[in-house]
């Protein structure tokens, strides 16, 4: 069977786009074919920065012939019937239509039409121009003397050649012939740019890869991966060095050349003392070189790699220099920085934040920093942190956003503040919490366990969401811009995996974030001098509100006040049902099973987030119990029961049974429901109570045995009509006390 | 190279340089221009790049340019660093079809070897929010450095370009220490020339960079800039109604385009010195963008209607 093979070569295509690139190829070319009935035995799809490659095997030589009868008109229709017919099976004549006959139509004319099928090759040059004029590129470009048409094909960077070939093994393959915009299809690619510039004419992927191969391009980006953290970490070994491996930076460099030689660079020793993940970042960002692990001294090494796209006549010598002549001025830059921003304090910084705007509806960092700082302070007794260290650490959090460093490399922020505040003294836990606050970043990312970090953490991404929330920037749909889904995440990992008792409705957790937040839009007031003023702008119809309520009093704002302005708007039950939706998401995520969450989620007043995970678990545990398998299914029976009784009855059997009622006329497995009901439902109560999940279960399995006793003997449906609806509230009650640790009604399986 | 004089090398002469690079661009048609004589942060905001690259007309030109950035001034102390430097331009639209063979080409020319130096095509997408201009690109780095931008213009002053220009930017300073193996920029040999004839960089134009960083940090009058600012808008917008085609008249054509585009280049550098002297808040800064940013549309607009523009008389 034949194979096809496709070649877009042109001007260097972006590292980050490649192999998602080479995997649409894949995916439009073979879905065309398969749309058109073309069937195939494999494909694969190569990248490199100059070419997307696509191989594909065992496709047929043409489509399937087709074979259509079609019915046409009575046999003596009228004259344009007939020519109708004819024209739209293809006909010339009616002697080639048959006749046939059927009893309630009679005679009539029927069509067989035969459509052999398409040869493989036109229906490549059909499809293959369409998908490269549409390609998916993430930004695409229009170039030449062509760019002045309309319509102009646009690829990632200029399109410098087609190479399409189809055949069999056994013969010369031929061109598969189209043309995309003046570019014509042909049999013939470019080696490297520099090592081998020339022409090659290819006949098919069998030898296109080892002719590539020797024109010194590696066609397969893992194979040139490979050979970087190959070459990369004997490079290594032979100084007794070990490559602080980088997955990221790995991939980038593998779309930034052909043919991969890896060299090895140093710098001054002097620049050790910076520290080791500004140089690797700086080294790293500008240069896209490895560092390299001492692993006498357990820090970095005065060594980076990098990987060029030449065998260099001179070796790399020149090559090598010139990299280190770049280091070297990059981690000059990167020591001064170093050195300056310990000369200023960062409480001395502090004032710089009010030139960055966090939010243009939301304030500056300064002022972003006075509530987390205001909040922190809140929640630390909460989180059994010191209330001053916590406040401290909130203040200081931002203030490395304006020293040079972060300047210059922003994923630096945090762990610059955590040094230089350690450098000028700062509480060790102050430090941390400095860096930490930040996290968690994502669910694999660990969370902070000092109760500093734990509360500034927690109002960082508090005030977070509250601030988004009061200004309408929710997140929607696969859009959330702000991380705002990511910081609910935080909080709840925040709270559950360290044991917090935090509820979400309760003011501390909220509220006071809003509380800070009116304040500043309060703030805002008197700097500016009209309610039109900053309605005009700050282009918000909230913060006109805001003024136009708080504007007018002297007085400080309240927080009742606060609760109000933002209750108006149902921010809080809405940023409430975000951080339910997002706790579901969690605890599916942990592998609780999801039935069990609504189960919980549907009793009244579930705020504790702590609280809700620990019911989960207990109540999954007790169902893969024997009792607990029991209970429900007689939970079930009940509540079949009741649904049926109460849709008859038109009406609810809510009320408690009548006890002197089932004592007098009740039979004893009735009476010894009741009594273990009773008694059941209060001990689980109070065991709920006390947050002991395990024993509220606990008390409930008791309900297991008397429940089945009660099924198996008693006839709900009595013939006197008191005893029935005594019976029927007897269930309810079953129902009731099942309800006292979650809603066994949402429980599925 | 072997013709040229040795203090012509541009391995050992600054201005060797760039006479080497207007010699080799020259021989690919381009027009040789002399740098515009206003201030501005770069190559790009020449006539010749800006309004050059709207319109049907085919355009080749290549020049340096003195390009001033107040913020970048470091009195000069930093050797990597200045306020005033120079790039190097070239302009080609359409662009030819092998635009990135003549930009090695002239790497070849200067004395970089593609047999012993690393070339890369790094992604590096260029936007000037100033001029409402984007296009897609490349750093081109040389061993590990960036040595030039190479971009091909999509839409510049809010206009799609058409066709689209290729444009190349040489930092010249910086492509001079790496083929003279200096250090920092004030070392830099300027004529080539060695004991006593030799110049430095340092003697051109480290006192200029000491004075400017002083006169852009500290002194330049912020009351005077914020009132050029508003006399350069106002009178852009001023040049671009006269030059307006007449009512009635059968010629359709924008008679003042360039010189209401030499405000709207005035505008943008007042802002750069304001913003240098650090007296524009971030939300102001965005809007003094937009502003110069809606004069370089009304003159690309005005531009497209002219005779350079491709309007037929």
């Amino acid at each position: 069977m034949p194979d096809l093979l496709l070649e877009l070569f042109s001007e260097e295509i972006p590292a980050r786009m490649q192999r998602r690139a080479a995997e649409d190829l894949k995916k439009l070319v073979t879905d065309a074919l398969v749309e058109r009935g073309f069937l195939y035995e494999g494909a694969q799809a190569f990248a490199t920065p100059r070419r997307l490659a696509l191989t594909i095997m065992g496709l047929p030589v043409k489509g399937q012939d087709v074979r259509e009868e079609r019915k046409g008109p009575r046999v003596g229709s009228p004259d344009a019937a007939i020519q109708g017919f004819l024209k739209g099976a293809g006909l010339t004549s009616l002697d080639q239509a048959k006749i046939e006959s059927d009893p309630k139509k009679g005679e009539f004319y029927v069509a067989l039409i035969e459509k052999p099928g398409r040869a493989t090759t036109d229906v490549l040059a059909e499809i293959l121009p369409q998908i490269i004029k549409a390609f998916p590129w993430p930004k695409s470009m229009r170039w030449g003397a062509a760019s002045a048409e309309a319509g102009s094909l646009r690829w990632v960077r200029p399109l410098q050649s087609i190479l399409c070939t189809f055949g069999p093994e056994t013969e010369d393959p031929e061109i598969v012939r189209f043309d995309v915009d003046g570019i014509a299809s042909s049999d013939v690619t470019y080696g490297h740019r520099f090592l081998a510039p020339g022409e090659i004419r290819v006949k098919r992927f069998d030898d296109y890869a080892p002719a590539l191969e020797r024109a010194k391009v590696v066609l397969d980006a893992d194979r040139r991966k490979d050979m970087i953290l190959h070459d990369a970490k004997d490079l290594a070994f032979a100084q007794g060095l070990e490559l602080v491996e980088d997955e990221g930076l790995l991939e980038e460099v593998a779309g930034l050349v052909e043919w991969p030689v890896v060299l090895m660079g140093s710098f001054d020793e002097a620049f050790l003392d910076i520290p080791p993940e500004v140089i690797r970042t700086t080294i790293r960002a500008n240069q896209k070189c490895f560092v390299l692990r001492d692993p006498k001294t357990g820090g970095l090494a005065n060594k980076f790699l990098l990987t060029s796209n030449l065998i260099a006549s001179d070796g790399g010598k020149t090559i090598v220099s010139g990299n280190e002549r770049v280091v070297r001025a990059r981690l000059s830059d990167a020591k001064f920085f170093w050195e300056t921003d310990q000369k200023v304090k960062l409480e001395e910084r502090l004032e710089k934040l009010k030139n960055i705007v966090f939010h243009e509806k939301l304030g500056t960092q300064y002022e972003r920093v006075e509530r987390i700082a205001a909040l922190a302070k809140e929640l630390a007794p909460i989180v059994g942190a010191d209330a001053a260290l916590a406040e401290r650490a909130a203040r200081l959090a931002k203030a490395d956003l304006v020293t040079e460093m972060v300047g210059e490399f922003p994923e630096l922020q945090g762990l610059m503040g955590r040094y230089y505040a350690t450098l000028q003294g700062e509480n060790p836990s102050v430090a941390a919490a400095i860096e930490e606050h930040y996290k968690p970043l994502g669910p694999s990312d660990r969370v902070p366990t000092d109760p500093v970090s734990v509360a500034v953490a927690l109002a960082d991404k508090i005030d977070t969401l509250v601030g988004f929330w009061a200004i309408d920037e929710k997140p929607t749909g696969s859009k959330d811009p702000y991380a705002l889904r990511r910081a609910a995440l935080g909080v709840i990992r925040l709270v559950i995996d360290n044991n917090l008792r935090l509820k979400i409705s309760e003011p501390a957790f909220y509220a006071s974030a809003m509380h800070q937040y009116v304040s500043y839009l309060r703030s805002r007031l008197s700097e500016l001098e009209d309610i039109e003023t900053i309605a005009e702008k700050m282009r918000s119809e909230e913060l006109e509100e805001a003024a136009i309520k708080f504007g007018g009093g002297t007085k400080a704002i309240e927080l009742e006040d606060a609760r109000e302005f933002f209750g108006n708007r149902d921010l809080g039950v809405d940023l409430l049902s975000f951080f339910a939706d997002r706790l579901k998401v969690y605890l599916r995520d942990q592998g609780a099973r999801h039935d069990l969450i609504d189960a919980v989620f549907a009793l009244e007043g579930q705020d504790d987030l702590l609280m809700i995970v620990r019911r989960v678990e207990a109540l999954g545990r007790f169902l893969d119990t024997e009792d607990g398998a029991n209970l429900l299914a007689g939970y079930r029976r009940a509540a079949n029961i009741l649904r049926i009784e109460e849709k008859k009855d038109g009406r609810a059997y809510n009320e408690a049974p009548d006890l002197e009622i089932v004592n007098a006329q009740g039979q004893i497995e009735e009476k010894a429901l009741a009594v273990v009901l009773n008694g059941a439902k209060e001990e689980a109560q109070k065991a709920v109570e006390a947050e002991d999940f395990e024993g509220a279960m606990r008390a409930l399995s008791r309900l297991r045995q008397p429940v089945d006793a009660f099924f198996d003997k008693v006839t709900v449906n009595a013939e006197d009509p008191v005893l029935r609806e005594n019976r029927l509230r007897l269930l309810n009650s079953i129902r009731e006390a099942t309800r006292t640790v979650a809603d066994f009604s949402r429980i599925e399986g | 190279m072997t013709s040229e004089p040795a203090h012509m090398n541009p391995a050992r002469s600054f201005q060797g340089l760039i006479l080497t690079l207007q010699r080799y661009w020259a021989e690919q048609g381009c027009v040789i221009l002399q740098p515009y004589d206003m201030e501005m942060g770069a190559g790009t905001f020449h006539p010749a790049t800006t309004l050059r690259a709207l319109g049907p007309k085919p355009w080749r030109a290549a020049y340096v340019q003195p390009s001033r950035r107040p913020k970048d001034g470091r009195y000069g102390e930093n050797p990597n660093r200045l306020q005033h430097y120079y790039q190097f331009q070239v302009i080609l639209k359409p662009n030819p079809p092998n635009l990135q063979e003549l930009y090695l080409g002239s790497l070849k020319a200067i004395g970089i070897d593609t047999g012993v130096h690393d070339i890369r095509f790094v992604e590096d997408d260029w936007e000037s929010p100033t001029l409402g201009a984007w296009g897609l690109g490349w750093e081109c780095w040389c061993d590990g450095m960036e040595v030039s931008q190479f971009t091909y213009f999509q839409q510049v002053a809010g206009f799609e370009c058409s066709p689209v220009a290729g444009e190349l930017t040489y930092g010249l300073e910086r492509l001079a220490m790496y083929l003279q193996g200096v250090e920092s920029i004030y070392d830099l040999n300027f004529n080539g020339l060695e004991g006593d004839r030799k110049v430095t960089y340092a003697q051109v134009f480290q006192q200029a960079e000491q004075e400017y960083s002083r006169h852009n940090f500290e002194h330049a009058d912020t009351e005077m800039l914020f009132r050029h600012f508003r006399d350069a808008e106002a009178a852009c917008r001023k040049y671009l109604e006269a030059g307006e085609p007449k009512e009635g008249s059968n010629d359709s054509r924008h008679l003042m385009a360039l010189p209401a585009y030499d405000q709207c280049i005035k505008a943008s550098h007042m802002f750069n010195l304001l913003d240098s002297r650090g007296v524009i808040s971030v939300t102001e800064r965005q809007s003094y963008i937009l502003r110069v940013r809606e004069l370089a549309k009304a003159c690309g607009a005005a531009w497209l209607k002219t005779e350079g523009g491709g309007m037929a008389a």
